[in-house]
């Protein structure tokens, strides 16, 4: 396991994929970030700092001002589904809304559905199982895979690796870190400096009350 | 036809029964029967008034009249519809979905009726319009009200599963579509069972009224049929109306779920 922090992105991917100016909310003060194609920034702070709040305002789940872009294109320029599907954030305690994984994957029977699910140290036959019977961490495995079906540009993850053991949180850590190589941007809520320092090319530490 | 008049005296034996009923109550201590005599005391006064206030209606004749009864009956409903769900929209939103919904619900099936089926002479004769648009607003206000009660309670307590869909990029009617589903289908379950029972395990009411009142059997059945058709078309629409604009009402111009717009109400008595 290469515990060196990870080199810079790629200089060949996109510059600038998600940029974000003065975005606020009654809940949440300004902030702003650029991320570029195949970056990581690590999102620090304590509990009740707002990174959530923030994560829900990027993804356009609630409502705010400011100014948002993905690869260039306003926020505003596109529906909010198609803007979603291309940012999308993964809760911290993930919901489902079909019995099975199955019903929530676009393409359940697909080579790099499988492949992700052996990678995780999922069995296949959990695509099938009823979804209360799976534990806390096989559903936040594959919500992961479920984020990463959608071949998002950016991904906004909430402590993805919250309910994970060690060996399964390395395993979605080589899992993402081959996305951001392939151009995916991931804006990472963690609260573990380790983790920080072994995913995040750069860190943001929210430090203020929430507003 | 041969109606017997009931005296006061009638209803006086019937009281009997609900005092008995009181009386059961308290030596089982069940706490029903202050409800019990409040309710029956309540219903004695209401249907007076209302008989004595359609008996001046129905002699008035006047379109004016008639109109104005049925504003009232329509207001009243919808406030109704607007109060029984848990939850509330900000800013007295349920009232915007009863009134536009019971009220559209209830008079276009009403007039139909009149016009087409029933057709009295003038067609707005209040004697065949005013029980008519009771009816119907009975059947309107229980779907209605059951539909938007459903699709609150379900809105929110599944509000982290609709966002999940929502996140990943579906659109809001698709994230919303199973909760409005089985809400309309909740609002319309009871005129379904309504529908079903009827003739086998209750004769309806409209039926008991008229052959108590004289009428053949199979002219009453006829009516009878009639109306249930009108209940359910009725409280079908009312039902996938108010669900359907509810569910306009917690989502906003960027397919975001805005449950923050609603707020529980204080838990009312059944």
């Amino acid at each position: 396991m290469n515990l060196a922090p990870p080199a810079s992105p790629d200089t060949t991917l996109p510059k600038h994929r998600l940029r974000v100016r003065g975005l606020q909310s009654a809940h949440a003060r300004p902030f702003d970030l650029q991320l570029d194609g195949g970056e990581c920034v690590v999102l620090m702070g304590r509990s009740g700092s707002g990174k959530t709040v923030l994560l829900r305002l990027i993804a356009d789940l609630d409502p705010g001002s400011g100014h948002v872009t993905l690869d260039g294109c306003p926020r505003e320029a596109m529906p909010a589904p198609a803007w979603r599907r291309q940012v999308i954030y993964q809760a911290a305690e993930p919901a489902w809304w079909a019995p099975t994984v199955r019903e929530h994957l676009p393409a359940p029977d697909s080579p790099q559905t499988l492949q992700g699910i052996a990678r995780l140290g999922l069995g296949p036959a959990l695509l099938d199982a009823d979804l209360t019977r799976l534990s806390t961490g096989e559903r936040q495995r594959f919500a992961l895979l479920r984020s990463l079906a959608q071949r998002p540009a950016v991904l906004l993850l909430d402590e993805p690796t919250a309910a994970l053991d060690a060996a399964s949180t390395q395993a979605c850590e080589a899992l993402l870190r081959d996305e951001l190589a392939r151009g995916l941007a991931v804006l990472w809520v963690t609260h573990s400096p380790e983790q920080a320092q072994r995913v995040g090319h750069r860190r943001i530490v929210l430090d203020r009350a929430p507003a | 036809m041969n109606v017997i008049t009931l005296h006061a005296s009638d209803l006086a034996l019937a009281a009997l029964l609900v005092l008995a009923n009181a009386g059961v109550s308290m030596a089982l201590k069940l706490q029903v029967h202050r409800q019990m005599l409040w309710a029956a005391a309540r219903m004695v006064v209401q249907l007076l008034l209302v008989g004595l206030v359609l008996r001046l209606v129905f002699r008035a004749g006047s379109p004016a009249v008639t109109v104005a009864v049925a504003l009232l009956m329509i207001a009243a409903a919808a406030r109704e519809v607007a109060a029984r769900p848990d939850w509330r929209l900000r800013g007295g939103g349920n009232y915007g979905i009863a009134a536009l919904t019971v009220g559209v619900c209830s008079v276009a099936t009403v007039v139909l009726a009149l016009l087409t089926a029933i057709r009295p002479q003038p067609w707005h004769d209040p004697r065949y319009a005013i029980p008519l648009l009771g009816i119907v607003l009975g059947s309107v206000l229980n779907c209605a009200s059951l539909g938007l009660d459903g699709f609150f309670e379900s809105v929110t307590s599944r509000r982290a599963a609709i966002e999940a869909q929502l996140a990943l990029g579906h659109p809001m009617r698709e994230a919303l579509s199973a909760l409005t589903r089985a809400s309309i289908r909740r609002g319309v379950i009871p005129i379904v069972n309504q529908m079903s029972a009827a003739g086998l395990i209750t004769l309806p009411g409209t039926m008991t009224g008229q052959l108590l009142a004289g009428m053949d059997p199979l002219e009453s059945a006829k009516y009878q049929i009639l109306l249930l058709l009108l209940l359910a078309g009725a409280g079908g629409l009312a039902a996938g109306g108010a669900v359907l604009l509810a569910a306009r009402r917690v989502t906003d111009e960027r397919q975001r779920l805005r449950t923050q717009r609603l707020v529980r109400a204080g838990r009312r008595l059944p």
